[in-house]
This record gives structure tokens, C-alpha cells and sequence, in this order.
């Protein structure tokens, strides 16, 4: 069991420190670029939103599977596939948590206007030095958030792990794997242990994330 | 040739959506220079071409022997020498009012920072804002921002101070605590600034020259007495339209609370500004104080007449008013008249007559 919930954090904190990697700079190009496909884009990453999560993870499957030229061409860069390893699991969460780190992060981008970032330019600062010294510093309320829902998001989701994952212990075995494992084996005081102490943390993230993003956003104004 | 009449040149044209900027602009390499104009008449896209923040194809800038835009170049933002005061005063939130002064500072080449460092004590306490360092823009009044906002663009060491409307976000209150800076600093400063507003008393108290701009043009450019006392120019139909007057305290009368300020060609007698002879004031006369007479009449309540003469008469904002522009020894002075007054006086351009002016106010 502990087994379970340590792995489960582990997916989940190096998904994330991947999410913000990945993300911040996405919300960035979204929230500024004027390129007229780029909601196109903004639809592909928000597609994990309303796609069933097994579909997601039958097309991962299927991509990075040792049958794809990308999943071939995976095995001869890092000498194994991602499908049923710890690897293919960040992957996985990483796309599929996507649009919950990017949505709020873009927000964030796009709340703060033109007009700091010009006055940041008019003191001599360079546009990546206003990335840095301005627009992440005043979208810190959004990136916060969207980090805590790419989290919570991950240490949630079950579908895709299945998918692309499957049920080995000390690899993929994440806790709603194992929730599910204990449900059909009929083991429901362990299941018990395991679902609640997921409300409880699930409540506890939720509430600290509203009271730090209340007292932020109450900084920047 | 000295640094006091050097000038500085640029033109810019082209579209900014579906405004159309038309401009060629020749200003004082010294002092403040007003961009007057109505709303929406192309001012402050004007000052953005100046600071790089919008980018017309065509346009000619230079300063100090340094191209920010010809043919061929254009300098971004970030690597002209500019301050730029914002309509609000734009501080960072996520900054303490020290660190927002520092931020353009922290940011210029080792040898100039040096320079500007050594400048700040004096700037904080010029602007008054010494007592504000630790704390959050989210503290300050609107006008304890707008000095800040000053503060933080004038340590960046700038070869041009661009300032939009700094003013017309702020109250009456806020307006009135900080002219005194911004006066201050017009007296001490050696930069050139173009100051963008379209209120005729930022105009009079703060500016040496003055831009008229209209849909996207310079409509008239010139010192700023003799501009204000154009009559072919849309500055005299607003509100409050007169002549700023450069003039000097001449006399004190203790016993009535009076002083007498000279201005070549003569004197007027004005409230005492509780100023040493010699100070150097404007004043200002506002063209609805200002009547005519065919001779000099002693026994009004009018303390000041001065002998002048008729140079040209136009129509007013209304069928029933003219104005009329008179030479007082060389300083033009505006009267707003009826227009029945000026056929009964006999106007016409050439006519001795007494201007009799009711009231003036010091403006600085």
C-alpha cells in the first residue's frame, strides 16, 4: 500500500516540475502570439479536457508502442519502450494534465495586459528579461494554481495509467490502480484506507490552493 | 553653437490601424514641450513612435548623434535612452516603490548607473517620496504613484522624457500636489520632454513650446506665448484659452498684498506671489479677462491697462464673439469681445488701444 502512494507521489511531482517545463512556456505563446492558428493549438492541448481518458491512452498505446516509428524511434534513443514503464507513465501525465496547468497559466498571461510589460520596456528591459522580471512574477497566482491542479490532476487519474501503464507494482501501480485492485479483490477495508485518505487529501489541496491564491492575488493589486 | 538652441527633429508617418499619423516635429532640445490637442487626435500614438512602442515604417529620429529610427533602423524599445511616464502610473505590483525606482537603474550599462545612482537621494527627495521606499504601489494615493512613476523614469538617465497625460488620471486634489513637482523639475531637469495633454493649464504652467496636434498632424509648433496668441488655431476655442506670460517680480506693494511683474513691453500688477523681486513667474491671461478701451480710463476698478495695438480680428466660438489679438510692446495679448463692441470701437489692425485686463493668475 505504501508502495502505492509513494510511487503515486513520485508520478506526481515529476509530472508537475514537467508541467511547468512544458507549460509555462505554452500559456506564454497563447496568451501573446497572434498567429491565427494558434487556437488551434490551444485545442489540441485542451483536448485531454474532454476526451474519454481511455481513448487518450489507446492512442499513447498505439504511438508509443514498439510497432510506431515513434516508438521506435524512442527505443533507439533510450533503448526501451515507454508503454508499461515508469517513464511512459510521466509522458502519459504529462499530456494528459496539460490543459489543467496551461488554462490557468495563460489566464494569468493574458490578465495582467500589454501595459507592464511596456513600461518594463521603456526600462530598458530586454523581452526576455520581461518574461522573467515581469510577466512571471505577476502570473505567480495562476502558475500556482495551474501546478496544484496538474497535481492533484495526476495523483487522480486512473484511465490513462491503465491504458498505458497497466498494474506492475513499484512501477505503474499508482493509488487508483490500487483502489481498483483492492475493490475486485473484494478488499474493502484497504480500498477504504486508500479512497479516504484521497478525499482528505484532495480537500486539503483544494483549500490551501484558494487561501494562497486569495492572499496573491490580493498582493499584485 | 550652445546647448540652449540646439533643436531636434522628427517625422513620422503612416497607419496604425485606421488612424493615419502625419508628422514632422521640430522641438527645443530643452525644456518642456506640449503636445496640445483633443482626444484621439494622434498625441499619444505620437509619443509611442518616439519611444519605439509603436513602429510606423517611415519615420526619422535621431538624438544625440544616435539613429532610434531611420530607413534602416529601427531601435527597439528597450535600447533607447527614453522615460516614459504612463497615463496610469503603470508601477509594477509585484514591486516595493524602492525596487520600482531601482528597476530601469539595475538595468542601464555599469558607467551610466553610477551616474544615476548618485542621482537618486536627490530625485527621491525632489519628488517627495522618501517616506514611500518599502512600501507596495498598492499603498500609495493615485498621485504618490504618479510620482514614482516620475522618479523610476528619470533614473534610467534618459536623453528624452516622454510623459502621456500624467495628469488627467489623477483628482483635483492629486493634480494640484503635484504640479509643484513637476514644475520643480522642469527647472531643474536638462532634458528635452514631450509632455502629451489636452488641458490648456498643464500647458500654460508647465510648457516652454508647443505642439498643436490635430488628426494625426502638427497643425502649429512654436514657443509658447506666441503660440497660444494664434488665432488660426484651435488652442484659443477651448476653455480657458489666453496667453502665458514669462515676467519678472518687479515690486512689492506690502500695504495691498500686491506685486508688479514685468514682462517686455510692459507690467501688470498682480496679487503678491510672496515671491522675492526678481523671481522669474508665468502668468497667465485668459481672453474672456481682457476688454478694450479707445482710452486709457481711470476711474474703473481695472488696475491694469496697458497701451497696445490692434493686429488682427477673428471670429470667436459663437456668431455673437470675436477675438482679437493686440500687441502689448512686443507681447501678444488675446481680448474676447463682442462682436457688436469691436464695430462700435472701430477695430481694425493698426488701431491704438487700451487692453484692460481684469484679472491675472500666476501660474507658477
Amino acid at each position: 500500500m505504501a508502495e502505492a502512494v509513494f510511487l503515486t507521489l513520485k508520478l506526481a511531482v515529476l509530472t508537475t516540475i514537467l508541467l511547468m517545463v512544458v507549460g509555462i512556456p505554452i500559456a506564454w505563446w497563447l496568451a501573446r502570439s497572434n498567429v491565427w492558428w494558434k487556437e488551434a493549438v490551444g485545442a489540441v492541448v485542451s483536448l485531454p479536457l474532454v476526451l474519454p481518458p481511455t481513448v487518450l491512452g489507446f492512442y499513447l498505446l498505439l504511438s508509443l508502442g514498439p510497432q510506431s516509428p515513434l516508438g521506435q524511434a524512442i527505443k533507439s534513443v533510450i533503448g526501451f519502450t515507454l508503454p508499461f514503464t515508469f517513464t511512459g507513465l510521466v509522458v502519459g501525465s504529462v499530456i494528459y494534465s496539460l490543459p489543467f496547468a496551461v488554462q490557468p497559466i495563460r489566464n494569468a498571461f493574458e490578465a495582467f495586459g500589454e501595459e507592464p510589460l511596456e513600461a518594463a520596456a521603456t526600462l530598458r528591459s530586454s523581452p526576455l528579461d520581461r518574461f522573467f522580471s515581469v510577466a512571471l512574477p505577476l502570473a505567480r497566482p495562476g502558475i500556482l494554481t495551474g501546478a496544484i491542479l496538474g497535481f492533484a490532476h495526476t495523483v487522480g487519474e486512473f484511465g490513462v495509467v491503465l491504458m498505458i501503464g497497466g498494474n506492475i507494482p513499484g512501477e505503474t501501480k499508482v493509488l487508483s490502480v490500487a483502489i481498483y485492485d483492492y475493490v475486485e479483490t473484494l478488499q474493502w477495508g484497504k480500498a477504504h484506507v486508500l479512497a479516504g485518505g484521497m478525499v482528505v487529501f484532495s480537500f486539503i489541496v483544494i483549500l490551501s490552493m484558494m487561501l494562497i491564491e486569495r492572499r496573491m492575488r490580493e498582493r499584485l493589486t | 553653437m550652445s546647448a540652449r538652441d540646439d533643436t531636434l527633429s522628427a517625422r513620422f508617418k503612416g497607419a496604425l490601424g485606421s488612424f493615419r499619423l502625419d508628422v514632422d516635429l521640430t522641438f527645443p532640445a530643452n525644456g518642456i514641450t506640449a503636445l496640445f490637442g483633443p482626444s484621439g487626435c494622434g498625441k499619444t500614438s505620437l509619443l509611442r513612435c518616439f519611444a519605439g512602442l509603436n513602429r510606423l515604417d517611415d519615420g526619422d529620429f535621431s538624438i544625440e548623434g544616435e539613429v532610434w529610427q531611420d530607413g534602416k533602423t529601427f531601435l527597439p524599445s528597450h535600447k533607447r535612452a527614453i522615460g516614459y511616464v504612463f497615463q496610469q502610473a503603470n508601477l509594477f505590483p509585484h514591486l516595493s516603490v524602492s525596487d520600482n525606482l531601482a528597476f530601469g537603474l539595475k538595468r542601464l550599462a555599469r558607467g551610466e548607473r553610477e551616474a544615476a545612482a548618485r542621482r537618486f537621494d536627490e530625485l527621491v527627495s525632489l519628488l517627495g517620496i522618501g517616506h514611500l521606499l518599502d512600501r507596495a504601489p498598492r499603498k500609495l494615493s493615485g498621485g504618490e504613484r504618479q510620482r514614482v512613476a516620475i522618479g523610476r523614469a528619470l533614473l534610467t538617465a534618459p536623453k528624452l522624457l516622454l510623459m502621456d497625460e500624467p495628469l488627467s488620471a489623477l483628482d483635483f486634489e492629486a493634480k494640484r500636489e503635484i504640479l509643484p513637482y513637476l514644475e520643480s523639475l522642469r527647472k531643474k531637469l536638462s532634458v528635452p520632454v514631450l509632455y502629451v495633454t489636452h488641458a490648456p493649464n498643464e500647458v500654460a504652467r508647465l510648457a516652454d513650446h508647443i505642439a498643436v496636434i490635430e488628426n494625426g498632424c502638427v497643425l502649429a509648433s512654436g514657443p509658447l506665448t506666441e503660440t497660444l496668441a494664434r488665432l488660426d488655431l484651435p488652442i484659443r476655442r477651448e476653455e480657458g484659452a489666453g496667453v502665458a506670460i514669462d515676467a519678472e517680480v518687479a515690486e512689492i506693494d506690502a500695504q495691498w498684498h500686491l506685486a508688479r511683474v514685468a514682462f517686455p513691453g510692459g507690467s501688470l500688477w498682480v496679487r503678491d506671489p510672496k515671491k522675492p523681486v526678481g523671481t522669474n513667474v508665468r502668468v497667465m491671461v485668459l481672453a474672456r479677462d481682457v476688454s478694450l478701451a479707445l482710452e486709457a480710463s481711470e476711474n474703473v476698478s481695472i488696475v491694469n491697462h496697458l497701451p497696445a495695438t490692434v493686429l488682427k480680428i477673428a471670429d470667436g466660438d459663437h456668431p455673437a464673439v470675436v477675438a482679437v489679438k493686440v500687441d502689448v510692446g512686443g507681447t501678444p495679448l488675446i481680448a474676447r469681445l463682442t462682436a457688436r463692441s469691436a464695430v462700435l470701437l472701430g477695430l481694425e489692425p493698426g488701431k491704438p488701444v487700451f487692453a484692460q485686463i481684469k484679472s491675472v493668475a500666476i501660474v507658477e
